[in-house]
């Protein structure tokens, strides 16, 4: 490290008070920035779990469809034309729906019931007890086993339940890649059972999934889909679909947005205020090295490794209070919805950046404007 | 003949605008020489500070010259005139300006640090001379844990580290006791100055005046009388 740098690094870190409170505030701003991007970023990677569960390429629904538990069903003729559009390798019905669930104990559980194309059984959830095949036995489900499968009572293979006055058995015990955003548990069937077990409307189909023979056929199925009146999505514009949802149409991304907001704002106060408190604390001796031959530039650098030693110090210090709080509330709440991403820690990194700029920027002023005739002047 | 260190002709420096305006320096002429300690004397307010700025290469005069070798200081752009003050200057100011956040080695090390010298042979060297002026044992204190008087050595060895050719002391004896300032201008008179080097002094403590070369009166801003100790050759 240069020495002048050292310098900068022994005035800043023995001042132990206002190191700590520019610490504290930068390291504060960054946990609950991460916190609220990161709980954000759980809800809407839990709201697309069905998506990547089912896994299909090509998802068609009515256009007012904007996320999975809200689908409108569609006619049978949707199924038929789209079977027929050029390029399409096979299309299937798939259902989504809602049912309660009579446990062995008496009490009710609200589940999210999935029913997949029974030829094919298209977007089947790999299992980790059973076989495939026994979805094709009476009354047979797959229940998942996620964070909400303890409210099922943690069943086994052959437990028995009551679903809309029907007796559901369980014949697999299957995984799935991510987790549904509303809490209840899932389970899986052939599409006739669950039209069959689960009150419908006339039409009965949630989504036409679609394999298409090709990827560069994408395209032409969605501008033939638009033709239709509908609407055929990819799974990544069906996922980016329901954030946007989420994000704009529930007050949802609204509220935690504020929220980062008002995190930067106070980190920036706390910061900027510290940091210009130090600098004024500083000032003459910035006037005294600027007399004894420290150039304009040098002193800069010196307040510029300052603030973002500090800042990046506060950055590890609030990503790691967030991570560590993060682990202690899914180790107590294991459905608990909060994800870091590169996205957010980026995001959490900018704002730092300007943190730090901006504390640099009104103290770099400051130094840049003392003459060292003040100095003598005392 | 005398090494003119600096030479200093129709210094003037004014302040402010308009009927606010008031003159600091006026017309001010004069020559400071190497193996000389010149001190500038006169009441508050008298220009003294700000005289010695202009020479030192910190303050921009209205009118005049300043020559140091032959060259004319405020000729210079900003970052030469900072070259200029690291590399030919040492200053001690009147409050010392020692860092309180670093120790007392580290302070002295600090303009060696400021031209670039190794951090480990800029302490080492600093060391030497904290040895200098009898504070070895406290090398690693802050400056906060040393007296007054400690503390001024302390500036002195850190204006003398980079070994200039000019060194300037702002009211050394300010807030020292009486013996405790003639101590410290005998120190710095015995162990700083020699044939290459010039000491320039301001003070209005007349106690110090017996170890002068030369002393140089000021007052309004002028310069009323200079004389000199040193027989001229």
């Amino acid at each position: 490290m240069p020495g002048l740098l050292k310098i900068a690094f022994k005035l800043l870190i023995n001042d132990k008070g206002k190191f700590a409170a520019l610490l504290v505030g930068i390291t504060f701003a960054v946990f609950l920035m991460v916190m609220m991007m990161s709980m954000f970023s759980g809800i809407l990677a839990r709201s697309s779990a069905a998506v990547l569960n089912v896994g299909a390429k090509v998802w068609v629904m009515d256009p007012a469809v904007n996320n999975v538990n809200s689908s409108i069903p569609l006619p049978d003729t949707v199924l038929d034309m789209a079977r027929s559009i050029n390029g399409v390798k096979y299309a299937v019905p798939v259902y989504f729906g809602g049912a309660l669930v009579k446990l062995r104990s008496g009490s009710y559980q609200a589940v999210s019931v999935i029913g997949l194309d029974d030829a094919t059984l298209y977007g089947r959830p790999a299992l980790i007890e059973g076989k495939i095949e026994d979805i094709f036995a009476e009354n047979a489900f797959l229940v998942v086993k996620d964070a909400e499968f303890k409210k099922l009572e943690n069943p086994k293979i052959g437990n028995e339940f009551e679903i809309n006055d029907h007796r559901g058995k369980i014949v697999g015990i299957a995984k799935v890649q991510a987790t549904g955003i509303f809490g209840v548990p899932t389970l899986y069937t052939t599409y006739s059972r669950a039209i069959t077990y689960i009150p419908s409307s006339r039409f009965t189909t949630s989504f036409v999934l679609i394999e298409p023979k090709n990827e560069m056929d994408i395209p032409y199925i969605q501008l033939q889909i638009h033709k239709l009146g509908y609407e055929a999505l990819t799974r990544d514009q069906f996922i980016n679909k329901i954030s946007d949802f989420y994000k704009y149409q529930t007050g949802l991304g609204i509220n935690v947005m504020l929220m980062t907001i008002i995190s930067f704002i106070v980190g920036l106060s706390i910061s900027g205020q510290t940091f210009y408190t130090f600098v004024l604390e500083n000032l003459e001796k910035f006037g005294a090295l600027k007399a004894m031959g420290a150039k304009g530039s040098e002193l800069v650098s010196m307040i510029l490794f300052q603030v973002t030693f500090t800042s990046l110090m506060g950055y590890g210090l609030g990503v790691g209070l967030a991570t560590m709080m993060m682990l202690f509330a899914r180790f107590r709440l294991p459905d608990y919805a909060a994800q870091v991403t590169y996205t957010n820690l980026a995001f959490a990194l900018g704002m730092v950046l300007i943190i730090a700029a901006f504390s640099s920027y009104i103290s770099v002023r400051k130094v840049l404007q003392i003459e060292p005739f003040d100095i003598f002047r005392g | 003949m005398f090494d003119i260190a600096i030479q200093a002709s129709g210094i003037t420096k004014w302040f402010g605008e308009g009927e606010a305006k008031t003159v600091a320096v006026s017309d001010a002429s004069f020559e400071a020489r190497y193996g000389e300690m010149l001190y500038l004397v006169g009441p508050s307010g008298s220009g003294k500070t700000t005289l010695l700025s202009i020479i030192s290469g910190i303050l921009k005069p209205d009118a005049g010259n300043v020559l140091v070798d032959g060259s004319n200081l405020w000729n210079m752009t900003p970052n030469q005139l900072a070259d200029f003050r690291l590399n030919r200057m040492g200053f001690v100011f009147q409050d010392y300006h020692l860092f309180s956040r670093l120790t007392t080695v580290e302070n002295i090390a600090i303009p060696l640090i400021l031209k670039k010298v190794n951090w480990d042979l800029a302490i080492k060297t600093a060391l030497g001379y904290l040895e200098v002026v009898g504070l070895k044992d406290k090398a690693n204190l802050p400056p906060v844990k040393l007296s007054g008087g400690e503390q001024q050595r302390v500036a002195i060895a850190r204006a003398m580290v980079s070994q200039p050719d000019i060194l300037v002391l702002d009211e050394p004896t300010a807030s020292l006791d009486g013996e405790t300032g003639r101590e410290i201008v005998q120190f710095v008179k015995s162990h700083t100055l020699n044939e290459k080097r010039c000491i320039i002094i301001v003070t209005h403590d007349n106690r110090i005046l017996e170890f002068a070369d030369a002393i140089m009166h000021m007052e309004d801003g002028k310069i009323t009388g200079t004389q000199r100790t040193v027989n001229e050759k």
